[in-house]
């Protein structure tokens, strides 16, 4: 595989766990870093907040950011954020998806159309089952599926969504999962087993 | 029984590398189904065109491919050229399409802030014209066009303005001309005006009918709702203010060019543009065409510097 883009879907305990989890990815990452965090319909300092906690330069996406390794691109607050064939970000109001804008699975299904093998997709703690189908998509077109360990996820369900689809996914605590990134990016070309790895079923 | 075209290349055999996507990785010969499915998409296109004459070659294309996947699972076709078969065929079709591009879920006093902002920055300015022609370009199902009309009227300013509320689709526009949205939207709306600004009670715009909450009447008494494709006509008049929010993100740079210019050439001298909280006149065409008055909020002024210019020279 390549390592083209990284895609995060969060949700409830999010904030906390995405701090965590770009404290503990590799700052000179090859690849940018992508996140559809479910929040409310109002302006918010999450941009910030990461920032300040863990050294990325982090901020709401605008329409048509190109992106860019070394920034992390927020999904904005009453938007889905997509990824656009063209190494550009893309912003959409169509209605939410099963209740959420920004929806993950919009994210990463948009990451899986425009990057292909490239693409490593992170579902961390949460309370529903967004973020589950667009991870497939992403296995199905070559990608890498990681997961946050439901036993240590503030909240599981979104994990174990994930999981329930049965897709092939390196499952880790959130600790491990910065390092596991930087690991897979290093390499890019050969292919990494990493402890916990679930096989294809 | 189809029989292979002759005097064709191998499909998918030579692929330029585009320099902005990353290295695939894919077997020699074999093409991906993602790109066998930007193939549909691009015949797809391309026969909507040339059958009805709607243009959406240049949409961005994410949110363009997941629309056109979403008809494709909703019609019960497996393949988007199915979908493409179906379209050029049957014009109801067409029309269901059409609603799925042109709907775009937003709010009533949506980002309270840009309303404060306009309240604050722009009402002092049309104030001093004595009529006043304000295009609300995109307007979709009516929510940004009810909102506006509420801020104007509490500003005194409703009597003497006339807006022109476009979208491409008439069947979003019938929506917007009944003027009734969703009963159970109304908490989230009031919350909206308050704090936007508002200086009444939201409940005095409506009254609660069997089919929703149906504004008031006054409101849309001078608004014009008119069809109006971005992409292919012209400026048909001259405004003191374009409201055009969250419609410009679903086109490419080459169209957001185009409909930047159809703007600058349909705007007054010292005319306004209020754009989206994610959009900006910024790398467009028209950057140094407009200064900003709060570009937090994403409002933009025409500046004089170019008004000696010919009409119709603009890029």
């Amino acid at each position: 595989m390549t390592c083209g883009i990284v895609v995060v879907g969060s949700s409830w305990g999010g904030v906390n766990a995405l701090g965590r989890l770009l404290s503990s990815v590799p700052l000179d990452l090859a690849a940018p870093i992508v996140i559809a965090q479910h929040r409310r319909d109002a302006p918010s300092m999450l941009a910030k907040l990461l920032a300040l906690q863990t050294g990325w330069t982090v901020r709401d996406a605008e329409d048509k950011d190109r992106i860019v390794p070394g920034t992390v691109y927020l999904a904005p607050a009453g938007y889905h954020l997509l990824v656009e064939s063209a190494g550009h970000l893309a912003l959409s109001t169509e209605g939410p998806v099963r209740y959420a804008r920004p929806s993950v699975d919009v994210l990463f299904e948009s990451a899986a159309a425009a990057y292909r093998t490239g693409v490593i997709g992170v579902v961390l703690t949460g309370t529903n089952d967004d973020g589950a189908a667009g991870l497939a998509v992403i296995v199905a077109r070559g990608g890498q599926a990681v997961v946050e360990d439901p036993s240590t996820a503030e909240r599981p369900a979104m994990p174990l969504a994930a999981l329930a689809t049965g897709i092939p996914a390196a499952v880790l605590p959130l600790d491990d999962i910065g390092p596991h990134i930087g690991r897979l990016c290093d390499a890019a070309t050969i292919p990494v087993i990493a402890p916990g790895v679930i096989a294809p079923v | 029984m189809s029989a292979p075209v002759p005097g064709r290349g191998p499909p998918g055999g030579v692929r330029v590398p585009d320099g902005d996507q990353p290295d695939r990785d894919q077997p020699d010969g074999d093409l991906p189904d993602g790109d066998l499915e930007d193939i549909e998409i691009d015949l797809l296109l391309e026969a909507v065109f040339r059958r009805y004459g709607f243009d959406f070659r240049n949409y961005a294309r994410a949110s363009l491919r997941r629309r056109l996947l979403r008809r494709r699972d909703l019609e019960g076709i497996g393949t988007v050229s199915g979908l493409l078969e179906r379209l050029l065929h049957d014009p109801d079709c067409m029309e269901r399409l059409l609603l799925d591009l042109s709907i775009n879920v937003t709010a009533m006093f949506r980002d309270p802030g840009f309303y404060r902002a306009f309240r604050r920055i722009v009402v002092p300015v049309l104030r001093t014209y004595p009529f006043l022609r304000i295009w609300n370009a995109g307007c979709s199902t009516g929510e940004e066009t009810y909102s506006l009309a509420i801020l104007l009227a509490e500003e005194g300013l409703l009597d003497r303005t006339r807006i022109y509320a476009t979208d491409i689709n008439q069947a979003v526009l019938a929506r917007a001309r009944d003027g009734v949205f969703p009963l159970e939207k109304m908490r989230e709306y009031t919350e909206n005006y308050q704090a936007a600004g508002g200086t009444r009670a939201f409940s005095e715009y409506y009254v609660a009918a069997y089919d929703g909450a149906r504004f008031h009447p006054a409101l849309a008494a001078n608004v014009v709702f008119a069809q109006h494709n971005l992409v292919a006509d012209r400026s048909f008049n001259e405004f003191h203010v374009v409201v055009c929010r969250n419609v410009l993100i679903y086109f490419d740079r080459t169209l957001q060019d185009r409909v930047h210019g159809l703007f600058y050439d349909s705007l007054a001298r010292f005319g306004i543009l209020a754009l989206g909280q994610k959009e900006s006149v910024v790398f467009t065409s028209h950057e140094a065409d407009y200064q900003a008055l709060d570009e937090p909020q994403r409002l933009y002024r025409k500046s004089g510097r170019k008004a000696g210019r010919e009409p119709g020279r603009s890029r």
